[in-house]
């Protein structure tokens, strides 16, 4: 498409350090001594890749949010989905290593006494069919979800309380222990992927290093959707959707490509983030973790992708840092932090960062000419 | 058919007993009108008079609840929606301008310019040495050659009313609907938009509504005077303006 024109100065900077951590964290991981300050402990690389599938998750949110202006309070559905088929795929790889020794059927199943593997299990065992899901099944709920809700011009509060009652069904159904996905106590007890022991440091500095990838490649497929004329029409719904219809533009279109691209990103975020943290149950469909996501793309600065991701990991390592010392005064400090930056930061922690190089620049710059245009009459 | 509504439906824009009804209340009652191409019409009438359902039925915002619409003798408006008629050659101009406000004022041309308008292939759209022309050539008639780059937030009122014609443009449409592209305006631009839209009628059917009537006085053309959802009068500015019932509903002492 247009190649490297796609990465701004910002972009440069974040793909350099995400790209430098993919390389540096497992790197310092095994090949530092434990007693070296620079060492990466085996507590951070999984904590860490945990952010970094967050980031992806956040870019994601930000896409149709910053972008498209549809407020989903949905997207864990789409990062839970996701992180379900990857579940799938590891809960197939135990084999006869299950408590109850039986090669085929997870162990959920032999205790509630199914005969046989239910249809949409099938494939799973097959890592390429698993991953094929991890885009598949959230693109097709969210092709599904958006073909109607755009077509019908579902939009703002309306939209966005439709996508909390989605995720929220969704959880629901997946508590249900005859769904088939191990009901309240989801997926859990992974051996290996793709042949390698799931809890060796080996696999989790490259499933670190995967996500870092991961992170990366979202961005640039985010970027190279909004930095072409589609992402200009993008913007042009956001702010002005029925000027946008009344130029000829499809507008449901648009917001259902930018939809589906979105919730295949979140899909494989979970899909990462799954063997990192090693269970996958319903409580990731819960409406407050979708809330979550929202605020990290509002605390790092909506519409600008790389804020997305720096929010996901400001408020993540707050949440980390918090719930050790006072787990009580999370949810208010997480409250607080929300309205905080909507009275006081509305384009968040990358919009105040730009607006103090601007002031720099701007006392060093000549202020632009003023105006000389008629004014309207008042 | 007779050949009376055939030759009607030889009109640009032809409008047959058009009635839309919101909740028993009747915004446009058997409304007719039809508007030949390359012809300018003014629309006058007092709030509430049809004039905004009106556009909303040719653009395909609202459905009549009976009657035809049909452009350029063969496209049955009523059945289309706002994407297709856009595409078929119809640009509407929003009362209050409405622009794409974090969009460069040459993006805001751009994203209206005649090409292209599905999803996919945007994504691949490469700038072409044709466009830049077109846009320039939009630019320097619509006199923002100097703001090309300044986002369209910043312009002042005026300028985004003339903006906003810019798209209208830029579309390349058979008939405008322009929605009092005056309002708001000092006097010289106020005569500045009569020019420009005479100019523009030149080739293209335009059809203005306004309640300025000196606007509506320098652009010399036939008036169509709406009341309660339908046609009150037509005829020239002079002839309508002494029309009893005109002076009566809308003109008033």
């Amino acid at each position: 498409m247009r190649g490297l024109g796609i990465i701004d100065r910002k972009g440069a900077v974040f793909l350099a350090i995400v790209l430098g951590a993919a390389v540096l964290v497992p790197a310092s991981n095994l090949g530092l001594a434990e007693t070296n300050p620079l060492h990466v402990s085996d507590y951070l690389v999984p904590l860490l890749g945990k952010y970094v599938c967050y980031a992806l998750l956040a870019v994601a949110v930000d896409l149709v949010w910053g972008y498209c202006g549809v407020l989903s309070l949905g997207h864990g559905a789409f990062f839970a989905l996701g992180g379900y088929a990857m579940g799938m795929y590891l809960m197939r790889q135990i084999g006869p290593r299950g408590v109850y020794g039986n090669p085929v059927l997870p162990d959920f199943m032999v205790f509630l006494n199914y005969k046989e593997l239910p249809w949409f299990w099938w494939g799973f065992d097959v890592f390429p069919f698993a991953l094929l899901m991890v885009f598949l099944v959230p693109g097709a709920l969210a092709f599904l979800f958006g073909w109607f809700a755009f077509r019908s011009r579902v939009t703002g509060v309306y939209l966005s309380i439709i996508t909390q009652a989605m995720t929220f069904a969704l959880m629901l159904a997946f508590f249900r222990n005859d769904m088939g996905f191990g009901g309240n106590n989801g997926l859990t007890d992974f051996k290996d992927i793709l042949g390698f022991s799931i809890s060796a440091d080996g696999t989790r500095t490259a499933l670190f290093a995967a996500s870092a990838l991961a992170l990366a490649g979202g961005y640039l497929v985010c970027r190279a959707l909004v930095t072409s004329k589609y992402g200009k029409v993008l913007v042009a719904v956001r702010d002005a959707e029925s000027r946008t219809r009344f130029l000829g533009y499809r507008v449901e279109n648009y917001k259902l490509l930018c939809w589906v691209v979105s919730a295949m990103l979140a899909g494989l975020a979970g899909a990462l983030y799954v063997p990192q943290v090693g269970i996958i149950n319903p409580g990731e469909f819960a409406p407050a973790n979708s809330i979550e996501m929202v605020i990290w793309v509002a605390v790092g600065g909506r519409g600008t992708l790389v804020g997305a991701a720096l929010g996901a990991l400001i408020v993540n390592a707050g949440k980390t840092w918090f719930t050790g010392m006072l787990p009580e005064a999370w949810l208010f400090a997480l409250g607080a932090l929300f309205v905080l930056v909507t009275l006081f930061l509305p384009r968040g922690v990358l919009g105040l960062w730009a607006s103090l190089t601007e002031g720099r620049r701007k006392t060093t710059a000549p202020a632009p000419p003023a105006m000389p245009a008629a004014k309207p009459a008042e | 058919m007779d050949s009376q509504s055939q030759a009607l439906t030889q009109s640009l824009l032809y409008l047959d007993n058009v009635s839309v009804v919101f909740d028993g209340f009747r915004a446009l009652n058997a409304l007719s009108l039809t508007i030949e191409e390359a012809e300018m019409r003014a629309i006058i009438g007092p709030n509430g008079a049809g004039k905004t359902t009106m556009m909303d039925v040719i653009t395909g915002k609202t459905r009549p609840t009976k009657g035809e619409a049909v452009f350029a003798g063969v496209h049955d408006l009523t059945k289309m929606d706002e994407a297709a008629i856009a595409q078929l050659g119809i640009g509407r101009k929003f009362q209050t301008p409405t622009v794409f406000d974090m969009h460069t004022v040459e993006d805001n041309l751009l994203l209206a310019l005649k090409e292209d308008r599905r999803a996919f292939s945007n994504i691949y759209w490469r700038r072409t040495p044709h466009e830049k022309e077109r846009i320039d050539a939009l630019l320097e008639r619509i006199r923002l050659k100097d703001h090309r780059l300044r986002k369209a937030a910043e312009l002042s009122h005026g300028q985004k009313q003339w903006l906003e014609i810019g798209m209208l443009l830029a579309q390349e449409p058979r008939l405008l609907l322009v929605d009092e592209p005056a309002a708001g305006m000092t006097d010289q631009e106020t005569a500045d938009t009569a020019d420009l839209l005479r100019d523009i009628a030149k080739t293209q059917s335009v059809v203005v509504v306004e309640h300025d009537m000196q606007f509506v006085r320098d652009l010399d053309v036939k008036v169509t005077v709406l009341h309660e959802g339908s046609v009150l009068a037509e005829g020239s500015l002079d002839h309508v303006s002494a029309n009893e019932r005109v002076i009566e509903v809308y003109l008033g002492r």
